[in-house]
């Protein structure tokens, strides 16, 4: 008695997690709560989502609400138990679905297609009925002729008492793509488990020239690398005179016992690989800190032609070979703009439009001071014909880099070609069942043709016009 | 010939298709149908001579090569795509339905979006790739989701011809879903109309958005002005709930019945949804993995494009599982259309004040 209260209470949890209607309660909830994390900043500042939420609700209201979505986890609902509990609730109602429903489908699609009576084909969705003059036995090549000139290869056949029954099934297969769409959903989540199970998303701003053997995750905690990285430069190009950024690129090299053993230069959308961890190129900015300690490249060709290079830092003074005239570093700007009144001044604290202040003097004589501009390289033509090129000004830059492991990305990729060909096996092969009869009926013969599909019955339906009328013309033109 | 001539007349084939499918609809002649058909199809040619032309345009320009120029980076150049994608399936639907009397009702919304880009002043210039859109993911997944948006597009138009189709004036839920859906289209279209006229500013979208959406009504710094917007929102509601009846008898005169509008709803959902799937979801992850190290963010544009895939599983399920049809699948198909002009449009308009999207 209790064995079979408990079978009752097993199949109803079963039943609960096998139902339809849980899945799309699940799907509804899933979308609606998931809206919530779009409106509230996620991870953010609470000052930032009490500023959101006073607009939402009002100035007095907005503290409150705040208190109250933060208890619900909405600050960072996508990680909260309720919307993980969500996900497990998809997960275990997507396989209790599949295991439910598999069996009867592994039924269909094992079970061999069996002749049908004249009464059944009649019934079918699809039927058709032709009469031509010749008896079965004429007829039965040219019905086989134009089955096979549609696709409809490979079919049995039986003698009947008044004729014959052709008939054959394509695409039964078909009807386990919702299965392999449904499997490829848990890989995808196997995956995404793994890779926060065993891997790490961090950051790590380098800059120029320095060395690192650790990344931050978002918390700021720090991740040993296991190795060393070495930002050895940094650069960003523009496009034309504007301010939005073309490309950017870190030269980056990686240590290990004090070896250089990988070399890379990367940009957006190429990143460097080592050893499991992934190094992207996110974001760059300028260290006001280091502006003065910065190491100054300039390339200077003198009136003669002749080109050496300069490695000067703020104070400098170097000649310009050949002549007796020098300069003296004065300044450096990493944005400068010259206002209406002339006055030049820094416009935004990013490295957008570096610029050099220099003095020039000829035999210890002050004769001319002024920027030279890396954008604009024609700053740097100084009267006497000689030319100064501003190359770059290393080592106040950093680059922001996204560091990330995740053992578990391969698996996500398995599970999203899975899910691509499992979609396309539901949606575009369908389980197409035809049977035609060819029955004597006097000195001539009718044709029976019903068909079944579990989906896209039209095209099924136009295909077997197309039969008929192929059918039609062989026979005519005998 | 370059491409604004090409796109110029694409545009002004689809206002005159228009007016001749309209015609057609009034006097059921079958060579005014055919003539509609054929100037529709030479307004199709000339966009592809003009997408594939500013293409070209594109490449040349930026040097990137043919695969990473595709014209598909900005507003302006998605939407020619999306009416170029709806088009497309409108065509495919007339030559496998046999029926031209959405005809009067897709061509309209394809004129009058080209055109409405040209009278905003969107901007049309080529505009320089952000590092991030330098990629060969640009293409397969930019191609692939406006080709389900368009997909989708279709779904919500019939889907929203069958809901007027089938119900009757009155208290019914479906009647008032869909005269308050369609009220909600028609006022947000009113009040950016009222926006561009009173500002008359000829700037980026995103800008616009910012700065000027809703500023004229909704948004305007008068509590008055504030109020009276509210007031006429509702009165156009009331007004739509109280005589949208009438666009029953538009409909009735399209020769269509109700199974027909179901069967396209739900083949344009087959379609679109494996579509955006692969090329929305999946390429979206692997191009986000690429670019920033990580498939999945929860960020809000990924978010909400979840949301829509779940919305139309939902749908999907509920057809073909628990047997679903008529209204209440309709109803599911409308959702799911405003949840898509929520993840290609809103996220990046309404959210952006919130979140910076793609400025990484």
């Amino acid at each position: 008695m209790e064995k079979e209260n408990n079978k009752k209470l097993t199949d109803k949890i079963w039943n609960f997690f096998a139902s339809i209607k849980l899945a799309i309660t699940v799907f509804a909830l899933i979308a609606l709560t998931s809206i919530i994390g779009t409106i509230i900043e996620q991870r953010a500042d609470p000052e930032k989502n009490i500023q959101i939420l006073s607009k939402l609700f009002g100035e007095s209201l907005g503290p409150t609400m705040f208190s109250i979505f933060d208890k619900l986890g909405f600050m960072d609902m996508y990680h909260s138990w309720w919307f993980t509990a969500l996900l497990i609730l998809f997960s275990v109602n997507l396989i209790i679905c599949s295991l439910e429903r598999l069996p009867k489908t592994l039924k269909i699609i094992k079970d061999p297609i069996a002749p049908v009576s004249d009464e059944q084909i009649k019934n079918f969705l699809i039927n058709k009925e032709v009469i031509l003059k010749a008896k079965p036995d004429k007829i039965k090549d040219k019905v086989a002729l134009a089955m096979s000139s549609v696709g409809f290869k490979n079919f049995q056949e039986i003698k009947e008492d008044k004729g014959y029954q052709l008939f054959l099934q394509k695409g039964r297969y078909g009807r386990l793509g919702v299965y392999v769409t449904h499997f490829s959903i848990l890989i995808i989540l196997i995956g995404a488990i793994l890779g926060m199970r065993f891997g790490f998303n961090g950051y790590l701003n380098i800059p120029e020239g320095v060395v690192s053997n650790i990344a931050f995750s978002t918390n700021g905690k720090e991740i040993p690398l296991g190795f060393e990285i070495r930002c050895d430069n940094f650069d960003v190009e523009f496009y034309g005179a504007s301010d939005m950024p073309k490309e950017y690129r870190s030269w980056l090299s990686i240590i290990k016992d004090g070896q250089i053993v990988v070399q890379k230069s990367i940009v957006v959308n190429n990143p460097l690989v080592y050893k499991g961890i992934t190094f992207y190129q996110s974001s760059y900015g300028f260290i006001p800190e280091n502006a003065g300690r910065g190491i100054l490249l300039l390339g200077i060709t003198s009136r003669e032609g002749k080109t050496s290079e300069f490695q000067l830092r703020l104070g400098d003074t170097f000649h310009i070979p050949g002549s007796t005239i020098s300069g003296k570093i004065l300044d450096f700007s990493p944005a400068l703009k010259v206002d209406e009144h002339g006055h030049a001044f820094t416009y935004t604290n990013q490295m957008n439009n570096p610029a050099v202040l220099i003095a020039f003097f000829d035999s210890d004589k002050h004769k001319y001071t002024g920027w030279i501009l890396r954008r604009y390289p024609e700053t740097g033509q100084l009267p006497e014909g000689h030319r100064i090129v501003f190359k770059d000004y290393w080592g106040v830059e950093y680059t922001g880099l996204q560091v990330r492991k995740d053992p578990g990305v391969w698996v996500v990729y398995l599970g999203c070609i899975a899910m691509s060909i499992g979609l396309f096996i539901a949606f575009f092969i369908s389980h197409r069942k035809v049977w035609i009869k060819i029955i004597e009926d006097k000195n001539n013969s009718k044709i029976l043709i019903g068909a079944l599909a579990n989906k896209n019955r039209v095209t099924l339906e136009k295909k077997i016009d197309k039969l008929i009328s192929i059918l039609r013309k062989n026979h005519e033109g005998r | 010939m370059n491409s604004s001539f090409l796109f110029g007349l694409s545009t002004m084939a689809y206002i005159f298709a228009m007016m001749i499918y309209i015609t057609y609809l009034a006097f059921r002649k079958s060579s005014v149908g055919i003539f509609a058909t054929i100037i529709t199809v030479i307004g199709f040619v000339s966009q592809t001579f003009a997408i594939f032309l500013r293409w070209k345009e594109f490449a040349d320009l930026s040097g990137l090569g043919l695969i990473r120029s595709a014209p598909l980076t900005n507003l302006y150049e998605s939407l020619i795509f999306f009416v170029w994608c709806l088009i497309l399936g409108y065509l495919i639907i007339e030559f496998k339905f046999k029926n031209r009397s959405f005809g009067a009702f897709i061509t309209p919304i394809a004129g009058l979006a080209l055109a409405f880009i040209d009278l905003t002043g969107v901007t049309k210039e080529i505009q320089p790739l952000v590092p991030a859109l330098k990629s060969n993911w640009l293409l397969a997944h930019v191609t692939m989701s406006f080709l389900s948006y368009a997909a989708f597009a279709l779904s919500f138009s019939t889907s929203i011809m069958y809901l007027i189709f089938t119900t009757e004036k009155g208290k019914d839920l479906s009647y008032v879903f869909w005269t308050i859906t369609f009220g909600c289209f028609v006022v947000i279209l009113i009040a950016m109309g009222i926006d561009f006229l009173t500002f008359k500013v000829a700037v980026k979208p995103d800008i616009f958005i910012k700065s000027y959406l809703f500023k004229s009504s909704f948004m305007n710094p008068s509590g008055i002005i504030k109020i009276i917007s509210w007031i006429v929102t509702i009165a156009v509601l009331f007004l739509v709930w109280k005589y949208g009846y009438i666009l029953k008898t538009a409909i009735m005169k399209f020769n269509i019945s109700s199974e027909i509008l179901d069967e396209i709803t739900y083949k344009s959902i087959a379609v679109g949804f494996p579509i955006f799937t692969l090329g929305g979801l999946i390429f979206g992850a692997v191009w986000a993995d690429q670019a920033w190290g990580r498939y999945w963010s929860w960020d809000p544009k990924e978010t909400w494009s979840l949301i829509t895939w779940f919305i139309y599983a939902f749908y999907l399920h509920g057809r073909m599982i628990r047997g679903w049809r008529g209204k209440k699948i309709a109803i599911v198909a409308v959702i799911g259309f405003t949840a898509v002009m929520f993840t290609y449009l809103g996220v990046n308009l309404l959210l952006s004040g919130l979140h910076a999207y793609g400025s990484k």
